[in-house]
């Protein structure tokens, strides 16, 4: 059975920068697989070759055993990976209802529909208020995301994620900027994803990281160093070199 | 929070409000209040469907675009030639108007896709400046004089297109309403709610499966029909095509118009549409040059005092009306 | 076929200066100013009155015209354009639009819509014969006054702690003001200079470009796509960009004089196409 999620020596170069270099991924169905490395090793180029804000210089992706190496961005996303961004990235003249309830019309492929009124299905809908609700955004649905507070935003951008029902669910840096006594939430929501959906953790935070993380990927300077279980990880000298100097979070 | 919250939201936003229909109740009834300037009445019918065309692209899809004028030439043109060799049938006219309108606009959508908004701001004036040389020199299309000796047959066989406009107001009224309601049924739809995503965030609307080219393509050829039919609108009722339909001025206007009013909420542009004919008919007068000094003067004040604060004026309007 | 490669080349050098302003000021403060040709147009009819109305020599005529322009720019920038810097692109486009409307009236107001002529001293005027080739002396003065002036603002820009300034603050303008450079002030003096570089332009290409007051809408589609075209990070850019403008149109108007500005339209667009930010730009 092919993993969820898996790259063949994928590599970037932009002019004379190597971004990334032969990273050969694989991510198990049902996996929770952290990458971790020291800032600048290339973790978010990693994700924007994965759904495809980039296109690799070499290498392939595949999901679920499929090559999506050129299947343009919106239609990976269809496919079934979704991701969060390091800094939020919403709309911020809508409302969080309206922001999830799209995404569930693109899952649906009824996004292109211009004759229907939005709000049609209430089927979907009812889906939109629940997901938010699961994420204690009832409260401020129909408010201009825009106006929220840094922590509910934060969340918007998990649950927006979420709502295309992912099979592949890349998170890049969900605890950043995120205040202390909102942390243990996003953690409690990240553990609580169901084992359908494969998750893949970028994370400088290591407290979130080593209670999440069944397998750790570290990634440094473009190129993946080790992967192991946490304690394998955790116990490899070469990854304490690698982040000398680095204070981990946490 | 009980389910109703969520599913009331949609369907508020979705109503029509009291004042929407006080808005076309007046609209039409202008043709029996002001039987003497029927006239201005055509014009500010025109000039809203006009306006309603670029909201559709720059309200609702955030595209810059400053030729839009090229839908609004090409409708007429087209109008006006069917007129002239084929048959002088309004609806004719108006359907060759924005057929050639949409196909032109379909075949320069994949253009401003890319690039910056400096750069799309080029290719809208270029494909336009195209356009417009292409009307100038060509024998077909009258060249500087324009189109002229169009006739145009009574509409549904009826009704004759007259000196006093009725028709023509009448038509362009209907016209511009049902294009309306077609546009206000487009924008409350998932359609609608897809393109609002893109212009806000054009790189999260992809990573949540929204084909944002397909989208944008998609919209600009509808404001391209649009903007046609407005402009064959123009050559059926006023039976002639000058050759400024397609100058850079004409998009200018439209794009004051839409400002004034407000881009992306529809009403924005109808509204801006009455305040600007009504005030160009007031200063009749005064030659062509003080006009334009006029509505370059409108324009740098409006950006000087912030369209967001002029938008301050249109709130309560905008919540009653939208 | 020289004869038009030597017109094209002149018409571009004149587009060059006209343009260089433009991108200048894009590039520094990402502000799309669509009425450059004002200051243009401006320079040209101050031109006029000067050489026409008050009988100063052509070429004393010259430096007066480029400070003229350039005051107009320095007022125009310190009481107009610096409320518009933070705003949209939409808003810019307005603005500067409404300005050329503006401006356009009044000229036409005060100075009447038929193209003015500027009377050009004698020696300028007479065809030169060299290698053969009939070359107007009014051309070859052309691409020799601009052809110093590219080298000299190539020179300002690469040798002088003004030209490094501008340099930083178009690369980066966040940390060029952190590194202490007045990039607000730059800026000014940068406006200043691309305006009356602007108005000498329109002075030295009335002759053939033709002046009148629709010309700064005529030649808004020509500056912009020097700018979109050149790039806005270099000055080898837009200058190329010109020259190719130039002799393309000549040539086209020569060999083609039905299509008119048609072919020039469908070549921007299609270099448009395939470098959406211009033949030498980088993505911003």
């Amino acid at each position: 059975m092919s993993p969820a999620l898996e790259t063949v020596g994928l590599e970037k170069r932009f002019g004379g920068l190597t971004a990334a270099s032969g990273i050969s991924l694989r991510l198990a169905h049902g996996a929770r697989h952290a990458l971790i490395g020291p800032n600048g090793a290339g973790k978010t180029t990693l994700i924007n070759l994965l759904t495809g804000v980039l296109s690799p210089t070499a290498g392939r992706i595949l999901l679920d055993g499929r090559d999506i190496t050129a299947t343009p961005r919106h239609r990976r996303a269809r496919d079934g990976l979704s991701r969060t961004f390091q800094v939020n990235q919403l709309f911020p003249g809508m409302t969080p209802l309206e922001t999830v309830h799209l995404a569930i019309l693109e899952r649906e492929r009824r996004g292109g529909r211009w004759w229907q009124s939005a709000g049609s299905d209430t089927a979907l809908v009812d889906e939109a208020e629940a997901l938010l609700g699961r994420f204690g955004l009832e409260t401020v649905m129909t408010e201009p995301a825009g106006i929220l507070p840094y922590g509910y935003q934060r969340l918007l951008e998990i649950a927006l994620a979420l709502a295309a029902r992912p099979t592949v669910l890349l998170l890049d840096e969900p605890a950043a900027g995120v205040p202390e006594s909102e942390r243990d939430r996003v953690l409690a929501l990240i553990t609580e994803l169901p084992r359908e959906v494969s998750v893949l953790l970028v994370e400088h935070d290591m407290d979130l990281v080593f209670s999440f993380a069944e397998r750790i990927s570290v990634l440094v300077a473009g190129a993946i160093l080790t992967e192991g279980t946490p304690s394998e990880v955790a116990a490899d000298e070469r990854v304490r070199a690698a982040y000398l100097g680095e204070d981990g979070n946490g | 929070m009980s389910t109703a919250t969520a599913r009331d939201f949609f369907r508020r936003r979705t109503a029509w409000r009291p004042l929407e229909f006080v808005f076309w109740l007046a609209a039409f009834a202008s043709v029996l209040v002001f039987p003497s300037r029927l006239l201005l009445v055509n014009d500010v019918a025109i000039l809203g469907l006009f306006a309603i065309s670029l909201d559709l692209i720059l309200g609702f899809a955030g595209i810059l675009s400053l030729g839009h004028a090229a839908f609004f030439g090409i409708g007429a043109y087209a109008a006006g030639l069917v007129a002239l060799d084929l048959a002088g049938d309004p609806f004719l006219g108006l359907a060759a108007g924005g057929l050639a309108a949409g196909v032109v606009g379909l075949a320069t959508s994949f253009l401003i896709l890319r690039g910056s908004d400096l750069t799309r701001l080029m290719i809208t004036i270029g494909v336009a400046s195209i356009f417009l040389e292409i009307a100038n020199r060509a024998e077909f299309t009258g060249g500087a004089n324009g189109l002229s000796g169009i006739a145009i047959g009574p509409l549904v066989g009826f009704f004759p297109f007259d000196l006093y406009g009725r028709t023509a107001a009448i038509l362009s009224l209907s016209v511009t309403f049902f294009l309306f309601l077609l546009a206000r049924r487009l924008i409350f739809s998932p359609f609608g709610q897809s393109l609002r995503a893109l212009k806000e965030n054009r790189l999260r609307a992809g990573a949540i499966g929204v084909p944002t080219h397909a989208r944008i393509v998609a919209i600009y050829t509808v404001a391209a029909i649009y903007a046609g039919i407005a402009g064959a609108l123009l050559a059926v009722t006023t039976q002639f095509v000058s050759l400024d339909v397609l100058a850079f001025r004409r998009s200018a206007e439209v794009l004051l118009v839409l400002v004034l009013g407000g881009a992306g909420w529809l009403y924005g542009g109808l509204i801006g549409a009455l305040v600007l004919k009504v005030l160009q008919d007031q200063v009749a007068d005064l030659t062509e040059q003080y006009w334009e000094f006029w509505l370059g003067l409108v324009l740098v004040v409006i950006v000087l005092v912030g369209r967001d604060r002029i938008a301050r004026l249109w709130r309560l309007p905008r919540v009653l009306l939208r | 076929m020289l004869t038009i490669l030597f017109d094209g080349v002149a018409y571009g050098m004149v587009l060059f200066i006209l343009a260089v302003g433009l991108s200048v000021t894009l590039g520094l403060m990402n502000f799309i100013n669509l009425a450059h040709g004002s200051f243009a147009m401006a320079g040209g009819y101050i031109a006029v009155l000067l050489v026409n109305r008050l009988g100063i020599p052509f070429l004393a005529a010259l430096p007066l015209v480029f400070l003229a322009a350039a005051l107009l720019g320095v007022v125009a920038e310190r009481v107009l354009y610096v409320h518009v810097y933070r705003k949209s692109h939409l808003d810019q486009v307005l603005f500067s639009i409404g300005l050329v409307f503006m401006s356009v009236a009044a000229v036409d107001y005060f100075m009447g819509s038929q193209q003015q002529f500027i009377e050009l001293p004698e020696t300028l005027r007479r065809r030169h014969q060299i290698l053969g080739i009939a070359l107007g002396g009014y051309r070859a003065f052309i691409i020799v006054a601009c052809g110093a002036l590219a080298v000299l603002l190539e020179l300002v820009l690469s040798r002088t702690r003004f030209g490094m300034k501008l340099r930083a603050g178009v690369d980066n303008a966040t940390v060029a003001c952190g590194l202490g450079i007045n990039v607000n002030r730059v800026f000014a003096l940068t406006f200043a200079a691309g305006s009356g570089l602007a108005g000498l332009g329109g002075a030295l290409g009335a002759e053939f470009l033709g002046l009148d007051p629709t010309f700064p809408l005529k030649f808004l589609v020509y500056f912009l796509i020097v700018v979109a075209v050149g790039g806005t990070t270099t000055l080898l850019g837009p200058f190329v960009a010109a020259l190719i403008l130039g002799v393309a149109d000549v040539a086209g108007k020569y060999y083609v004089p039905a299509a008119g500005g048609f072919i020039i339209y469908t070549v921007m667009v299609a270099i448009l196409l395939w470098r959406p930010h211009g033949l030498f730009g980088e993505a911003r």
